[in-house]
């Protein structure tokens, strides 16, 4: 080709880098843009805008695959998450017998524009493990030090909920939550036989408007499309947008940050990286970087950051960066609900997502694994999409159609009519459990493998221990208990065993993943401080899931939130007396 | 019957267009079985994505004769009733070629899988699928569309129609008349109030206080 590469610095010198711009990234664009600093947002991937690239409302004749998933979207053809499993010339490896599935999108808003909205805070205890089982660590923060984000967040973003008073479920300033669906009430009715509580779940979907910004909840149910409306918490539209119209933010699409660059003291100075558009190299500089790029991708992006002070990898005297990688555990089951054959047709979408949930009601000192699991729910009538009608023969011989007795198989008008009569009779619920943060469970620096831009890829070392084992066992006696008691008849997920590990899934395949920068107060023990400041590097900031030291039974999105929004304040702080 | 006799037949009736298409690729033969992907909103897709499914629209897989055969086996497993339009109505064939190309898994057990259909319809009628008349098509079809009563020599024919009538179920479903006949009534701008008043009465549900109070209401 002829052309000489060469490294092109930015001119203008920012208060503040950020890479990353889902929920970590965002807020912290967010927060900084508002208190007036000039903010440089580093993506990876295209600009993403949900008001103008959302799938929303699309029927499913619409995608030439009817929704069926791709490699570019392995949720599903209309799912608003570009890229997931695999990125075409960014591979990832695995130490050998281990096992890790690594989710990573590459747009705006990042894992936010397509995820489940759960939103539960963490409970005090959630921050506080060793002290109860011995196992982890405790934070270096606790409830109290959170609440108050978690309150801000609330109100900014929009959750709606009921406050039941739970000791380690939080109250929260809840929206009014969607009435159940009928097969939710059925699912109330059988935990109540049981002493499962189900509650109205709590998402970050808003039932009424809270701002000229934003609309209101539709009841499309396809949140995972991302909302055109604005309706649901994606970063994109609720934090990155906002924070473009002060005028203070910088957003530099398709740029895929190379290393951290650091002074000769040791301090960032600004981040490197490629434009994936025309392929060069760029220099940004910022008095501070804040890292948001996800669990993985943020140790990645340190452990290649390697300079005369930090020859371990930025701030990495400590040695923890990529170690304590855990995601959330999960195992699921589902079936059928015979008594809603035949059902009457009416609308049924509401929101994207479940009306209900379970939160965790045992205790574990009483069970035979340390941390508790929330359930989710599904069911009913789903809009027709690929894979719909598959494997009739093994659903049409088994119950009688209209009261008639068929063979089980076939085909023509008889075939329509079973098609008819099952449809909407459908259940299913998955456990969403905590997972122990070992540091035997790591990510490191692959030595001998480049991605297509020549920077080093992360090689995965996780395996379950029989602490996720012995839970994953315990959801699926839950679930068969729960499916009995509703009538329902197991189709999927009851012939797991100690084989299997009884239908666990593989680390990482939940896409919670966390703790690989994980804060504390010892910095021989913990690469982040309480304010999720670098030990090593004051003007370095973790704000994704990395941070965490451990997941709580809790979907960690809501979390990253009051987290980075209180690194954020922080650091406006830090700046404003000159700290940094 | 013959057996070179029916691979004769066979050979006129599918396979020779088949080596045709594949020889060639850039000539004008190439038009058979072509399916024009409609115009669609492209706002939602990144740039990879255009790409892949231009080149995927551009591909032909099957031929004018295995096309043939998948109308009309797509019109046994979904035929126009009293209710909704048949699968070929929904264009189902159409869906079935994209499909296939899309999932390269799917190509060999279809392909294969319509010439074992050949195949029996050959042995037993001397005629490929397309030439026999409909009663001896469902001979064939009743043999391979039970799966727990078919003979053990048909397993093969039973693995094929499966594999056929889920993706003519899938293709019929999720098209325009099969969303309308199976009653999916979502998709729109809507106000959701809780289950209908009837429903809950059918189901001997009731909404609790708490519920009625703390939820969101319509009306």
């Amino acid at each position: 080709m002829g052309r000489t590469l060469q490294i092109k610095k930015q001119p203008k010198k920012y208060d503040a880098v950020i890479v990353g711009s889902g929920a970590g990234g965002g807020m912290a664009a967010y927060v900084l843009a508002k208190a007036g600093l000039k903010v440089c947002l580093l993506e990876a991937g295209p600009d993403y805008d949900p008001a103008k690239h959302s799938s929303q409302l699309k029927n499913p004749w619409e995608s030439p695959r009817r929704g069926a998933s791709t490699k570019f979207r392995p949720f599903g053809d209309f799912d608003a998450c570009y890229w997931g499993w695999e990125i075409d010339g960014e591979p990832y490896t695995h130490a050998e017998g281990t096992k890790w599935e690594w989710w990573r999108a590459r747009m705006i808003g990042g894992r936010t524009n397509h995820w489940g909205r759960i939103s539960l805070r963490f409970g005090p205890k959630d921050f506080k493990r060793k002290s109860i089982d011995g196992l982890g660590d405790d934070w270096p923060i606790g409830y109290e030090d959170i609440k108050p984000y978690y309150d801000k967040i609330d109100e900014l973003i929009g959750v709606f909920g009921t406050n039941e008073g739970l000791e380690n479920d939080p109250d929260g300033i809840f929206l009014p939550p969607p009435k159940p669906r009928l097969h939710e009430m059925f699912i109330k009715k059988a935990g109540a036989g049981m002493n499962v509580p189900v509650i109205p779940s709590r998402l970050s979907i808003l039932t009424k408007q809270i701002n000229k910004e934003r609309g209101a909840c539709f009841y499309c149910n396809q949140c995972g499309r991302a909302c055109k409306s604005y309706a649901d918490f994606s970063s994109s539209s609720v934090l990155i947008k906002p924070a473009a119209a002060t005028g203070n933010l910088d957003i530099v699409t398709n740029a895929m940050a190379r290393e951290v660059l650091t002074s000769k003291d040791g301090l960032a100075t600004g981040v490197s990286y490629v434009n994936k558009t025309d392929m060069q190299e760029y220099q940004v500089e910022g008095r501070v970087v804040v890292l948001a790029a996800s669990a993985c991708e943020s140790a990645r992006l340190m452990l290649n950051s390697v300079s005369i002070r930090h020859p371990n990898g930025l701030a990495n005297s400590s040695n923890v960066v990529g170690k304590y990688l855990h995601d959330s555990t999960g195992a699921a089951m589902g079936g059928v609900l015979p008594h809603l054959f035949g059902r009457k047709r009416y609308n049924e979408d509401g929101v994207g997502g479940m009306h209900v949930y379970t939160p965790w009601w045992l205790d574990n000192k009483k069970l035979d694994f340390p941390r508790g699991y929330h359930i989710e729910y599904w069911g009913g009538f789903d809009q027709p999409s690929y894979g719909f009608g598959f494997d009739i023969q093994s659903q049409n011989g088994k119950y009688p159609i209209n009261g008639k007795t068929k063979e089980a198989g076939g085909y023509g008008a008889s075939l329509k009519e079973d098609y008819r009569y099952l449809y909407g009779s459908r259940i299913g619920m998955a456990g969403r459990g905590e997972g122990i943060a070992l540091a035997t469970n790591f990510c490191e620096i692959d030595p001998s493998v480049v991605d297509k831009y020549g920077i080093p890829v992360l090689r995965f070392n996780t395996k379950n221990s029989d602490y996720e084992i012995k839970q994953a066992k315990h959801m699926k006696e839950t679930f068969r208990e729960m499916m009995h008691n509703m009538g329902a008849v197991i189709t999927w997920g009851d012939t797991d065993t100690a084989e299997n590990d009884y239908g666990l899934a593989n680390p990482g395949n939940i896409i919670h993943e966390a703790g690989t920068v994980r804060m504390g107060n010892d910095s021989k023990k913990s690469a982040l401080n309480k304010w999720s400041q670098a030990h090593d590097c004051k003007n370095l900031f973790c704000v994704d899931g990395g941070q965490f030291v451990s997941q709580a039974d809790k979907n960690i999105t809501w979390t990253i939130l009051a987290l980075s929004m209180r690194a954020s304040e922080y650091i406006v702080d830090q700046l404003k007396k000159r700290n940094l | 019957m013959d057996r070179r006799k029916s691979i004769k037949a066979l050979i006129i009736g599918t396979a020779s267009t088949g080596v045709l298409i594949e020889a060639c690729k850039t000539g004008e033969e190439k038009a058979v079985a072509t399916t024009t992907a409609p115009v669609t909103d492209e706002s939602d897709r990144m740039e990879e994505e255009k790409v892949f499914n231009k080149k995927l629209n551009d591909d032909t897989f099957f031929t004018a004769e295995e096309m043939a055969t998948i109308g009309i086996l797509a019109d046994i497993i979904i035929p126009k009733d009293e209710i909704s339009g048949s699968a070929t109505d929904a264009k189902v064939p159409d869906f079935i070629e994209f499909i296939v190309k899309d999932m390269p898994y799917h190509q060999t057990p279809m392909r294969g899988g319509l010439r074992w259909l050949d195949m029996q319809s050959l042995t037993r009628f001397e005629k490929p699928f397309t030439g026999i008349n409909e009663k001896q098509r469902l001979e064939i079809i009743d043999a391979i569309a039970y799966p727990n009563k078919a003979k053990p020599a048909m397993k093969q024919g039973v693995a094929f129609f499966t594999l056929m009538r889920n993706l003519v179920a899938t293709g019929f479903y999720t098209s325009e008349i099969g969303v309308k006949d199976i009653g999916y009534m979502g998709n729109v701008p809507n106000q959701w109030n809780g289950v209908p008043t009837d429903v809950l009465q059918q189901y001997g549900l009731a909404y609790t206080e708490k519920e009625l109070k703390e939820c969101m209401s319509y009306s």
